[in-house]
């Protein structure tokens, strides 16, 4: 019993960091069309970001949401830099529609090294800022403990708050009608190019949420090299895609689920497999019902 | 204020769409601009709107030149364009798609006003706001693209077939309707139109193209009764 209430927990505290990832993926593949890989890249570097404003401020919860306004600027720089320019240039040619894609890749690599120059390439480590000893439960430690716990509300309180924004604001209409139908959108008075950079700014900044939460949830040590940061890109990627792509609420769907899938595996069989159930289940998504959790049928643009 | 079209030349890549346009449009007025399929009709409201780069030629609304700048920023000068095949976003509700057309305007009591007189205008939507916009019949969705067009408060209205593939019963009712804007707002009407018959009949001017070049214009009632457009385009 114990043990299957802690697979929940691990499950969703697991979940609800991929579902920054996620929603961050979705984000920029809504606005722009481009799947973004260096998502991983960036969110380190908002990691580092953070963790130099740990250093400085001493206070992990400043340090946060300046760290996201960073995260947020630095997405929207590549946005106007880089892919804008990609986008407008590389119009035929047999790779032309993945050409922003490819980039993003080569962005990857390109960050990782410059964290490696300038931080070095050993781990640095972020003190987390509260206690990770598990709650207790009469005599059971359970796999929730204060810092995981502040992790999943902040993570809620950040779905909400996009909720809300996408939902109930000028902006969020903006953003939706600019993702569904850019050109109707400017038809309509709604400067789509600025709005694309917004995407890409809240998408910087759930990515860095995701990265510096991750970080001081896990081991609290970062490397340019991490492999919990290639572990969150994956993940993040997959809930994206078994959430439809389209949608924020399957974005986080889809991650909960990923993560709901991988504690089982890890709980009851093995630590070994979660890779391979992670890209299976992708693959069962795709065979099965390749819109997604929520997502419609092609068409939809009727 | 009139719309002043001047030896407009577009190229669709290699090709030619619309080589050496002229015409004007006198504000108030409604203006038809009829010919087959492939004649340049989209094209040339496509570019009056900013959505295609012209090669060659001036179009201007008033002082406005309506060949440079984005067509969000012909928006906020007074144009709007209903695109072909019923240009609303099908994922956000009837409310939404109105709300679209405003949210760059500042004075939002303004914006509500607009969307009083749109809704009075549109009954039918009023009933529906809250409904995804793809869950409407196609007159519908029509209306819906037309109020958001109206949303934006525009003096130079381009609508691009708003007959396409609706019932005849509801094409008239479209049609009156767009009369109606144009008696009762002074609005300035360009409207592309496949069905030149109910677009002649309606409008004030219109402007004959075949193949992307003016084979004739005039006035409505002469063009009706002209007849080499009558073998050509109205059929008897």
């Amino acid at each position: 019993m114990i043990q299957f209430f802690n697979m929940l927990l691990i499950g969703i505290g697991a979940g609800s960091i991929y579902a920054l990832m996620a929603i961050a993926m979705v984000l920029v593949w809504r606005s722009t069309r481009v799947i973004n890989f260096a998502q991983a890249g960036m969110a380190l570097l908002s990691t580092y970001i953070g963790f130099e404003l740990v250093q400085k401020t001493g206070n992990f919860w400043i340090a946060l949401p300046l760290a996201m306004v960073l995260g947020a600027l630095f997405s929207a720089l590549v946005e106007i830099l880089l892919i804008r320019t990609l986008i407008k240039h590389s119009t035929s040619g047999p790779v032309a529609g993945i050409v922003p894609i490819i980039a993003t890749l080569g962005l990857l690599g390109l960050i990782r090294a410059c964290i490696g120059m300038i931080w070095g390439n050993q781990d640095i480590q972020i003190q987390p800022p509260l206690s990770k000893v598990g709650f207790k439960i009469g005599e059971e430690t359970i796999a929730l403990s204060p810092m995981n716990l502040l992790v999943l509300l902040a993570v809620l309180g950040m779905v909400v708050i996009l909720g809300f924004i996408f939902q109930k604001t000028s902006l969020g209409l903006s953003l939706r009608a600019s993702a569904y139908s850019p050109e109707i959108a400017q038809l309509a008075g709604i400067r789509v190019g600025a709005i694309r950079t917004i995407g890409w700014a809240i998408a910087g900044a759930a990515g860095a949420a995701a990265g510096l939460l991750q970080t001081v949830n896990g081991t609290g040590a970062v490397s340019p090299d991490s492999l919990e940061f290639s572990l969150l890109l994956t993940f993040g990627f997959i809930a994206a895609v078994i959430g439809g792509l389209e949608s924020l609420p399957g974005a986080v769907l889809g991650a909960v689920v990923l993560g709901l899938v991988l504690a089982v595996v890890q709980i009851y069989i093995s630590g070994t497999l979660v890779f391979i159930v992670a890209f299976a289940l992708l693959l069962l998504v795709l065979l099965v019902r390749p819109q997604g959790f929520i997502g419609v049928k092609a068409g939809r643009r009727a | 204020m009139s719309l002043i079209v001047k030896d407009l030349i577009v190229d669709h890549g290699a090709i030619r769409a619309i080589s050496g346009v002229s015409f004007t449009v006198e504000t108030g007025k409604l203006s038809a601009v009829i010919g087959a399929n492939g004649a340049g009709k989209s094209t040339l409201l496509r570019t009056l709107s900013g959505l295609n780069k012209a090669a060659e030629g001036t179009a201007h609304w008033g002082e406005h030149n309506l060949l440079h700048g984005k067509p969000e920023s012909h928006v906020r000068s007074g144009v709007s364009h209903v695109s072909e095949g019923k240009s609303v976003v099908a994922e956000l509700t009837v409310e939404e798609n109105l709300d679209l057309g405003a949210l760059w305007r500042r004075n939002k009591k303004e914006a509500a006003e607009t969307k009083q007189q749109v809704i009075e205008l549109f009954p039918r939507l009023g009933e529906r706001l809250s409904q995804r916009a793809d869950t409407l019949s196609g007159g519908e969705r029509q209306m819906l693209a037309i109020g958001r067009a109206l949303m934006s408060k525009p003096n130079l209205l381009l609508l691009d077939e708003p007959s396409l593939g609706l019932a005849p019963l509801v094409i008239e009712q479209i049609f009156q309707t767009i009369r109606g804007i144009v008696d009762s707002m002074g609005m300035t009407v360009v409207l592309v139109e496949q069905n030149a018959m109910g677009a002649l009949k309606i409008a004030d001017t219109a402007v004959v193209l075949n193949l992307g070049s003016v084979a004739t214009s005039g006035s409505a009632a002469d063009l009706i009764a002209d007849p080499a457009v009558r073998a050509a385009y109205l059929g008897y």
